[in-house]
């Protein structure tokens, strides 16, 4: 990596998101999509997202790639601009969505990609590494979701990039596929690659990031490794059939974070399950079918953020 | 040109050679309606009053037909590729994007060459035959002509979507090459003659004049043409901004 200027060390060293703004015009008014994101990474560390649906994520790592001008805020990659990191080859990135464009087989689209970059990696090593050497010589428009997910992997690797951007990039593929694709986002990110992506799936930041930044509504509601994070939003939530209760009453359950009723039901995120189990079958002995589960991400963010739930 | 933009631009045109619409459209079709129109009329010397025989005029006229959805085609692939996202897989690579479009344009030009070849080639078979001067001559006029439908091509890709672009490009040509005159000329004068020729199809198909050493475009010619190339090139960079800034 060569930097021409001196940039402050902290920037030169790795990513800078600073003070990061957008928002967009809904069909309900002006949406802040991204409303203050600060965070930075450094050389090497691989980071993961994480966040519900309309957290921000997406917003965030356009931003990061150049593809969104943020409303305020700036973006440093490396000591330098998106666009500048993006033309030295130095991001390789594997957007939410997209396909792939056809009349080529894999092989030639990997080629095409490649010539595009100042250092690519080997066409055939990547490839490999991506395991879409299996089908190398078949059309793209030909390929099975799980297929077509290596190679868009394969595009994001191909410009042997410093920093690699991948946003969700498990959702279409199935465990098998999942366990491969971060098995090989592993090796790549062991030669001292910086890796950020966005997941659902508290388990993938678990299992392959060394630090998680928590999104929920535009803002970060925690930054920190992993096992800290996984403490914080390990509440479970408990759902028992009770028309009548008031949820008042319930909202003051020793445990309970937050409420909501869903027709005849109530919703309960708990930090603590077992006192609240306990107060509410004293309170309410009538309650029925009762469930207690480990909560979803979107509970754990609202016990988190302590927003009013349906609000 | 770059290396690199070069090895782009071949598979561009390897993936453009593979999609059958090229074929139908550009290459299948013009070819079999120029056998069907010209050949009955192969010993016609003098074409409604054009001066020149119909199977050269018809020759031009399917030239402009199918070098026009050669240059459109390009528009189609900029709308496809919008709606799987790959431009903006492409922003974050170091392919700018006049480069991208550069490769466009000349991928459409590739693919007009190759009919243009095809069907001088059909010509022939019905007789046509000219000087190779004036040949190419006439071949630069037409890729000249052909210029603001390379810009024509670039709105389209960023105004419509892949569903609608079939329907609105078939009928679009299909206009263009009627008030042009593809399939003989429409009014020798009159007020349907001016309308004809302020369209740009029209100076594709005057272009068959001189093969018969007959005067190029004069100055209207020219200025039609610079016209359609200056706008359409406006909105077609209106287009696109409007396009990445919501992306």
């Amino acid at each position: 990596m060569s930097v021409a200027s001196a940039p402050r060390a902290e920037e030169a060293g790795g990513i800078a998101l600073a003070g990061l703004v957008k928002s967009f015009d809904g069909p309900q008014g002006r949406i802040r999509a991204v409303a203050g994101v600060d965070v930075r990474i450094a050389p090497g560390e691989t980071v993961a997202l994480l966040g519900p649906n309309g957290a921000g994520k997406s917003t965030t790592i356009d931003m990061l790639l150049g593809l969104l001008a943020p409303d305020q805020g700036t973006v440093s990659v490396f000591g330098r601009t998106p666009a500048e990191a993006v033309d030295a080859g130095a991001v390789g990135a594997m957007l939410q969505t997209g396909e792939l464009i056809r009349d080529l087989t894999v092989r030639e689209l990997i080629t095409m990609m490649a010539s595009l970059y100042p250092h690519p990696m080997p066409v055939e090593e990547t490839l490999e590494l991506t395991g879409a050497a299996a089908f190398a010589d078949q059309r793209t428009q030909k390929l099975s979701g799980g297929q077509t997910q290596r190679v868009r992997f394969a595009v994001a690797l191909v410009s042997d990039p410093e920093l690699l951007v991948l946003d969700e990039p498990t959702a279409a593929m199935d465990v098998e596929g999942r366990h491969a694709f971060w098995t090989t986002m592993r090796e790549f990110a062991a030669g001292g690659r910086t890796v950020l992506f966005a997941t659902h799936y508290l388990e993938e930041a678990d299992d392959y990031a060394d630090r998680a930044v928590l999104m929920s509504r535009g803002a970060i509601v925690a930054d920190g490794p992993t096992n800290e994070i996984k403490a914080m939003v390990g509440s479970r939530s408990i759902r028992a059939t009770l028309p009548a209760a008031a949820l008042d009453g319930l909202r003051g359950l020793p445990g309970v974070s937050a409420v909501e009723r869903r027709g005849e039901a109530v919703m309960l995120t708990c930090a603590d399950s077992d006192a609240a189990i306990r107060a509410l079958l004293a309170a309410h002995p009538e309650a029925r079918d009762i469930e207690i589960e480990a909560a979803g991400l979107e509970q754990a963010f609202l016990a988190l953020t302590g927003d009013e739930p349906g609000a | 040109m770059s290396r690199s933009s070069l090895l782009y631009t071949r598979y561009e045109l390897l993936r453009t050679l593979r999609n059958r619409r090229f074929f139908f459209l550009s290459l299948a079709f013009p070819l079999a309606l120029y056998y069907l129109i010209a050949a009955p009329n192969r010993h016609l010397h003098d074409l409604s009053g054009t001066g020149i025989a119909a199977p050269l005029y018809f020759m031009v006229g399917l030239v402009s037909f199918g070098t026009m959805g050669a240059m459109l085609s390009s528009g189609a692939r900029i709308s496809s590729e919008r709606q799987a996202g790959w431009n903006r897989q492409l922003r974050i690579t170091p392919l700018s994007t006049q480069a991208y479009f550069r490769t466009k344009v000349l991928t459409g030009y590739m693919m007009a060459l190759i009919s243009i070849c095809a069907l001088y080639a059909a010509g022939a078979t019905l007789g046509v035959s000219i000087g190779a001067g004036r040949w190419l001559e006439m071949t630069g006029l037409i890729l000249v002509g052909l210029i603001p439908f390379a810009a024509l091509g670039i709105l389209i890709g960023h105004l419509l979507t892949p569903d609608s672009i079939g329907p609105a490009m078939g009928g679009g040509i299909a206009l263009l090459a009627i008030l042009g005159g593809t399939w003989g000329p429409i009014a020798q004068h009159g007020f349907l003659h001016s309308v004809a020729q302020l369209v740009p199809s029209y100076w594709l198909v005057q272009a068959g004049h001189v093969a018969v050493g007959g005067s190029a475009w004069g100055a209207k010619g020219w200025v039609v043409i610079a016209v359609w190339t200056v706008a359409a090139s406006r909105l077609a960079q209106r287009a696109f901004r409007r396009d990445t800034a919501r992306v």
